[in-house]
């Protein structure tokens, strides 16, 4: 029999059992999210793609935040007396069939009008009539057909961005200017003495000079404005050369035409800066579906339900909860404040905040921190502290965080720009005081001349072609960097710090060790009936782990907070929790995480859980031994420290118990002392080292959930390609560096002609465009042959 | 020869009419998701079902 799948979502669906219209479904979930569909003529959804489907969570309670006016009014784009546009981040969107079922929604509820996706944000913009449909029962539609939006404290107020499309207007300008004066500029290159043109000689000049107008003071002014802060702050950036040329080249024509000595160079001028502004637009290759400057906020829900003195349920902003308030955190829900818990059995998961993966039990009475996730049953709590004073969001306000990294970096090209510069005016100079000496008419001519010439368009595109191009390589592999100085940095590091809850080991996953007597397959069984009927996850793991067997009917069970659970069977009894708990005390207290079992009051042994680290770590690490300083910085506490030294080459640095802070007190320690540091981190707990340090890199299991703030989103699955990606980097410079020696030839046979005073705009226009062109030829070869070697690794693996 | 100016003028014209539609085309958002459209054109048109045959009894007449 071939295995059977979820026809809705894919997933193994063998035992399940669950068949309708002939098709088998993992679960009840998936099966309705069928049956809405195939209701509403939308089977189509399974046409473009298999099993494209996802199984809906349950959402009761979880959107009555919807219901407060004032937060949906923050989240709309739109909203007027009975229509409201939405824009809602979907992170399931994937294939095409989501992309047809969102905007066949109106199909599903008529009072939508109409859904448009952007499969690259993984949005749908939703207009709906308001007095058919709220923005609640919407979100609700949404979560039941298995798209549940994601809304977070960031969407806050955000309905209305505006996209910045200047740099597109710019290139169309430019690129219809080039276009123009290159028509109305070849019949001067061909047939000089020709007596029509002869002519239209004036006509045709003007023309130039008019489409050159715009190029100059609107495509160009981001190079002018660049280049004087650059002068302002003394740095001699790669623009200022670029201003001087693009200016001299503007006035110089201007000149020519207007006491008709020639036709100037307007081409040239026009080509330059459409080809550098092609190089800003290849560069700026963007994520649009990641968002690389998180913050609490994005963690962090939008409402929240608060208890009034009356005992009423209602929904508030999370802004607006003051000290003293009473809240309902429900089943997975984030605390958003720091808190004292009131009722309620308390298990909270601190992994965004400290690290650490195990959940923890609190009872009333007990302080709760902002960040934690309840994952049991719903608890009251009482506020201490307001959003912006909680413990959590005070992180924030350490100055790491409003370090713009990328201003502060010197790229390779503005290193080699300032000699560059000088030598060029140098030049300049010297062959000009020549001409003044010999023949003083030719003087003004050369200097223009070697100003244009130089102009440093193949150095300027060098970079973003390169950049942009390993940019993109990285994307495939799934390693996203935001920007373009990321890759320059991470070419010069020397030292690498790792986090390990979550970074070096796999999130979810842990092995099980038994040590102690053997358990009779009878007290197996009664083990594993009595762990069925325990939530708690490790509870959850053992039962997974234990082999299969009947489950026998059990009595008198027990769960005791924060010690274990008990149970009868028959005339047995078993004891399953902390050592403590069982009556095993032979040990203090122990740093690993265990489970203890005891039968009949009788010892029997215990479970130890490890973490499992990811595939390929020590080869990684070995890998980047050699080169690098290794440390691991771990918020957990050092039980795991003799696996990693037996794991890890002998050389690595291992520090344990490091709160957020010390983290980043670390870095900067060790930046001071004149290291480059790479932080690789996965929670928030990372956040303030992953800022501080040069390159940030934030590992996650799924691109599109959370990631802190950052400079690249590294997917986990591709952990292991972390030397790779160093190691292009590094290749991406030296192939920078060639194209400058490949555009530096260029120069001097351009400042050939200029310096003796024979430049021609025929010659200038070819030899522009040449070098630029075969620039971006030579990095594109040379960088998509970095690419393929990467590539082929990965098929190889 | 004169004609050049007039060549001149509508050759003008055109190029200025297209970067108009270049620039209403971006304005109207149409360089913002260059992904998407791309699939949504070869979603199939549906078809149309077959409507209850009422419609042509009563236009009989």
């Amino acid at each position: 029999m071939e295995p059977k799948t979820c026809f809705h979502c894919g997933l193994d669906a063998a035992d399940s059992e669950i068949i309708y219209d002939e098709k088998s479904f993992c679960c009840q979930g998936c099966k309705t999210v069928y049956e809405i569909f195939s209701d509403n003529d939308l089977t189509s959804y399974y046409e473009l793609q298999n099993a494209p489907g996802t199984t809906p969570k349950d959402v009761e309670g979880k959107y009555n935040f919807l219901d407060n006016a004032k937060i949906v009014e923050s989240l709309l784009e739109f909203n007027d007396d009975n229509t409201q546009i939405v824009s809602l981040y979907i992170p399931h969107i994937h294939c095409s069939s989501c992309i047809w079922v969102l905007e066949n929604l109106n199909k599903l509820n008529p009072a939508i009008s109409s859904s448009m996706v952007n499969f690259g944000k993984k949005t749908v913009r939703i207009t709906y009539n308001t007095n058919q449909i709220s923005l609640k029962a919407l979100v609700q539609l949404l979560s039941r057909i298995g798209y549940e939006p994601f809304i977070s404290l960031d969407d806050y107020s955000v309905g209305k961005k505006n996209i910045d499309r200047s740099l597109i207007y710019k290139l169309g300008v430019a690129g219809f200017a080039f276009g123009n004066i290159m028509f109305l500029s070849f019949p001067e290159y061909f047939q000089v003495d020709e007596f029509w043109l002869e002519q239209f000689k004036p006509l045709f000049r003007w023309l130039m000079f008019s489409f050159s107008l715009p190029v100059v003071f609107y495509s160009a002014q981001d190079y002018f404005i660049s280049a004087y802060k650059g002068l302002k702050s003394g740095i001699l950036n790669i623009d200022v050369p670029i201003a001087l040329g693009a200016a001299v080249l503007f006035i110089r024509s201007t000149a020519e035409i207007i006491l008709d000595l020639g036709t100037g160079f307007f081409d040239s001028l026009a080509g330059l800066i459409f080809f550098l502004l092609l190089g800003k637009f290849f560069q700026q290759k963007t994520y649009s579906f990641l968002s690389f400057e998180r913050d609490y906020k994005s963690y962090f829900p939008i409402g929240i339900t608060k208890i009034t003195a009356e005992g009423d349920e209602i929904s508030i902003q999370v802004y607006d909860i003051k000290k003293g308030d009473r809240l309902l955190i429900r089943n997975e829900e984030l605390i958003p404040v720091d808190c004292i818990l009131i009722n309620g059995r308390a298990r909270i998961d601190y992994s965004f905040v400290t690290g650490e993966s195990e959940a923890v039990s609190k009872q009333s009475g007990n302080k709760l921190y902002a960040g934690g996730k309840q994952v049991e049953g719903s608890i009251e709590v009482d506020v201490l502290k307001s959003v912006e004073q909680s413990y959590l969001t005070q992180l924030w306000s350490n100055d790491v965080f409003n370090i713009n990294k990328e201003d502060a970096f010197t790229t390779l090209t503005n290193t080699i720009s300032k000699r560059f510069t000088l030598a060029i005016l140098s030049i300049a100079i010297i062959a000009t005081a020549y001409w003044l000496v010999n023949d003083s008419s030719k003087a003004m001519n050369v200097f223009t001349a070697v100003l244009i010439i130089a102009c440093p368009c193949a150095i300027a595109l060098a970079a973003p072609f390169t950049l942009g191009n390993i940019l993109r390589i990285f994307g495939k592999q799934k390693f996203y960097a935001k920007n373009a100085s990321v890759i320059e940095q991470l070419a010069q590091i020397n030292t690498i710090i790792f986090d390990k809850t979550g970074t070096i080991t796999a999130n979810k996953e842990t092995s099980i060790e038994y040590e102690g007597a053997q358990l009779s397959s009878d007290e197996e069984v009664f083990l594993k009936s009595t762990l069925r009927n325990s939530n708690h996850p490790l509870s959850r793991s053992l039962y997974t782990l234990l082999n299969e067997h009947d489950i026998v009917t059990i009595e008198n069970y027990q769960e005791h907070i924060g010690k274990g659970i008990s149970a009868q069977h028959n005339k047995d009894s078993i004891k399953i929790g902390s050592g403590a708990f069982v009556g095993h005390t032979s040990e203090g207290k122990s740093l690993i995480t265990a489970v203890h079992v005891s039968t009949n009051n009788k010892y029997k042994g215990r479970f130890t859980f490890y973490n499992r680290y990811r595939k390929g770590l020590s080869k990684l690490f070995n890998q980047l031994k050699p080169s690098y300083d290794l440390v691991i910085l771990s918020g957990d506490n050092s039980g795991e420290e003799k696996n990693l030294t037996k794991l890890l080459p002998a050389k690595t640095k291992l520090l344990f118990n490091q709160k957020p802070e010390d983290k980043l007190e670390y870095i900067k320690h060790h930046q001071n002392s004149g290291a480059k540091v790479l932080m690789i981190g996965d929670g928030l707990n990372d956040a303030g080292a992953i800022a501080q340090s040069d390159v940030g890199v934030a590992i996650s299991e799924n691109v599109n959930v959370f990631s802190p703030a950052c400079d690249a989103i590294l997917d986990a699955s591709n952990f292991t390609l972390l030397y790779d990606f160093i190691k292009a980097s590094k290749s991406a410079i030296k192939i920078i560096k060639w194209s400058f020696v490949l555009s530096l030839i260029y120069n001097c046979i351009g400042l050939y002609f200029a310096v003796t005073g024979q430049l021609l705009p025929v010659i200038a226009a070819i030899l522009m465009p040449l070098s630029s062109i075969s620039i971006v030829v030579f990095t594109t070869l040379c960088t998509n042959f970095v690419g393929k070697k990467i590539h082929d690794k990965v098929e190889k693996t | 020869m004169s004609v050049i100016y007039i060549l001149l003028t509508i050759s003008i014209i055109v190029a200025i009419g297209f970067f108009i539609a270049f620039i209403v085309a971006v304005k109207s958002g149409q360089f913002d998701d260059s992904y998407t459209p791309s699939v949504r054109m070869l979603f199939e048109d549906e078809l149309v079902k077959e409507k209850p045959k009422k419609s042509i009894l009563t236009k009989k007449d």
